[in-house]
């Protein structure tokens, strides 16, 4: 069975369809990037998968449908990690991990035993014991995004959503978050749907990956399949150069003008 | 993982310590003392403990009091502090609870129109009932139902908007119900100049000495709002991450935020109805805990009970004794000792949060 199955899934935002008939499925313990130009409706896909916004379509989660699951069964089968998420400045790592706890927490009760070891596996895994007293005004961007994903993680989902997991973090740091992303999948089976800017990361990741543009899937496959010199220019009208790197590949922007000189 | 095992312990979050629930205690005690204290008339405060045993039937008290003073301490202080004591707690409460659902640190129990609602419900009552009609029974109830009356046509007005602005739209139609509700009281205050000044002093507010009646009137409506309040203390945490991610938390926000703001503004209906418009509690009053404690909801809510408590009967002593026997409006003492003290707790406090 799989994790995730998108049928004709449509969000229309303002009158447009910004999802428009997406069909896809990803398998669980996968990894897949979303990929495609500004607006190309990566974000809104994420959100409805979350359903956050409200959506034409199925959307099929573990064979559940998303519309007709209760708002804390869906939070205790898919976590997600905002591009921008609020990390209110007061609040301390410990207990900003801790409200990932909610989905299993009925709206009275306060967190127990368990959600206190589930929080503490969450942090052990993200390297923040050490910082669990530590405000999150005080931390730095890197750190700030291992919390997200350490409160993802004790939210105890199969499912995580990603919207640009990396878009703030230099290189190093980027590497260290998908790189433990990566290790996540493999050790506990997590599925993992990340919309990607960066085509180079999400090619040394991914396992699958699928193009939108205008809210539709262009292209969807392997990374070699996807990211050609034609679908990219096509779809984001950039000229570029695939090179193998280690066994994936890579995507190299080529400066238009070098180009026509050469 | 030893150190999981080691470490889940303290992987806590920070909610009411017994050091600053006992210092909020304390602090609200000493208020009840200095209120109950303060007055024309001195009563002697071991007096006043004698008869408070002997009220509460501890075996042996008897009070020393004369029928007169037992009369001043328990059908006029008394009353009268545990009314303030009531109003500054639901005031304090439901501003904090504004600020947490609305992630607006100027949020204030009046934001979704309670408080021009109240205006002019009063204002009306004032104006137009008869004379022997306006005075205890009518007047709180026109104004509470005004108030509330305000709230739910912000409520109706903000529900045309779209899910993902939900909050933002929610204020500016208080914003907008304020504004129309409050031109409409000016318009009938001017119709009618001769009730001004009654209007206007219940405008800036105060806690009447009307015995027991108010406190029965508020009490069930204070109780039931701090309750569900404090009940879902950590939700409101929960909200602190915005809709979209409480939502993704598995929170059904509208409902919840539909919930809280009830309760918020049913008790501050009431407070109001009673008191008047009482500002700057309802701001001051968390703001003061978090910049002390820079602490989140599920610690700041309770404190905000207590706290508010206590700072509203301290603000009312000075309001009654400190031009005696003249009155002093309560909201003028709020924003006249309040100010200056947060001016002092924002210099005092390194780097603050909201």
């Amino acid at each position: 069975m799989s994790a995730i199955e998108l049928r004709d899934v449509s969000v229309v935002l303002g009158g447009r369809a910004v999802v428009d008939r997406v069909s896809a499925s990803v398998a669980e313990g996968e990894w897949l990037a979303l990929i495609g130009p500004n607006g190309a409706g990566k974000t809104t896909l994420l959100r409805a998968i979350g359903r956050l916004v409200p959506f034409a379509g199925e959307i099929v989660l573990d064979g559940r449908l998303v519309a007709e699951l209760p708002r804390g069964e869906l939070a205790r089968l898919v976590a997600v990690v905002p591009q921008e998420p609020v990390t209110p400045p007061w609040m301390t790592v410990s207990e900003y991990v801790l409200l990932g706890r909610t989905p299993h927490l009925g709206s009275l009760a306060k967190e127990g035993r368990r959600d206190r070891e589930a929080a503490a596996r969450a942090l052990a895994r993200l390297d923040l014991l050490a910082l669990r007293e530590r405000r999150l005004e005080t931390l730095s961007g890197g750190e700030r995004q291992r919390a997200v994903v350490a409160r993802a993680l004790a939210q105890e989902a199969r499912i995580v959503l990603l919207d640009e997991p990396t878009a703030a973090l230099d290189i190093g740091h980027q590497q260290q978050a998908l790189e433990l992303l990566d290790g996540l999948r493999e050790e506990s089976g997590l599925t993992l749907v990340a919309a990607m800017h960066d085509l180079t990361l999400a090619a040394q990741y991914a396992e699958r990956m699928v193009l939108l543009d205008g809210g539709r899937v262009a292209a969807e496959g392997a990374p070699a399949d996807v990211l050609t010199e034609a679908l990219i220019a096509g779809h984001y009208g950039a000229a570029i150069d695939v090179v193998p790197v280690g066994g994936r590949i890579a995507v190299v922007p080529r400066r238009r003008a070098v180009n026509r000189d050469g | 993982m030893s150190a999981v095992a080691e470490h889940t312990s303290d992987v806590r979050a920070r909610g009411l310590t017994p050091l600053w629930a006992c210092s909020a205690v304390a602090f609200l005690l000493v208020s009840l003392a200095i209120g109950v204290l303060a007055g024309p008339v001195d009563l002697a405060p071991g007096a006043v403990l004698e008869s408070v045993a002997a009220r509460l039937h501890v075996p042996g008290a008897t009070t020393s009091l004369s029928p007169t003073e037992e009369a001043i301490l328990w059908e006029i202080r008394v009353p009268r502090v545990i009314l303030a004591a009531l109003v500054g707690a639901m005031l304090a409460t439901a501003g904090a609870t504004y600020q947490g659902v609305f992630r607006n640190p100027l949020a204030d129990p009046y934001l979704l129109g309670v408080a021009a609602g109240a205006g002019l419900g009063a204002t009306i009552a004032i104006a137009y009932l008869p004379e022997g009609l306006r005075g205890q029974r009518a007047l709180p109830a026109a104004a509470f139902v005004g108030g509330v009356v305000a709230v739910m046509l912000t409520y109706a007005v903000g529900r045309s908007a779209r899910r993902e602005r939900d909050a933002a739209t929610l204020v500016l139609a208080g914003v907008t119900v304020a504004a129309f509700f409050t031109a409409w009281q000016t318009f009938v205050q001017q119709q009618n100049a001769e009730t001004l000044q009654q209007v206007y002093a219940w405008i800036l507010g105060n806690i009447p000495s009307t015995g027991w009646s108010d406190v029965v009137l508020i009490l069930p409506y204070v109780a039931v709002a701090v309750a569900v309040i404090i009940a879902l203390r950590r939700v409101v945490d929960v909200l602190s991450l915005g809709d979209d991610e409480a939502a993704s938390l598995g929170v059904d926000v509208r409902r919840v935020r539909l919930v809280l703001v009830v309760a918020a503004t049913l008790g501050t209906a009431a407070a109001v109805a009673v008191s008047g418009l009482i500002g700057f509690v309802g701001i001051i009053v968390p703001h003061t805990i978090r910049l002390l404690f820079g602490v989140g909801y599920r610690a700041l809510l309770p404190l905000s009970v207590i706290v508010g408590a206590g700072f509203l009967v301290l603000a009312d002593v000075i309001a009654r004794t400190a031009l005696a026997p003249a009155e002093i409006p309560l909201g003028v003492v709020t924003a006249f000792i309040g100010a200056p003290f947060f001016a002092l707790v924002l210099r005092t406090m390194r780097g603050g949060s909201a």
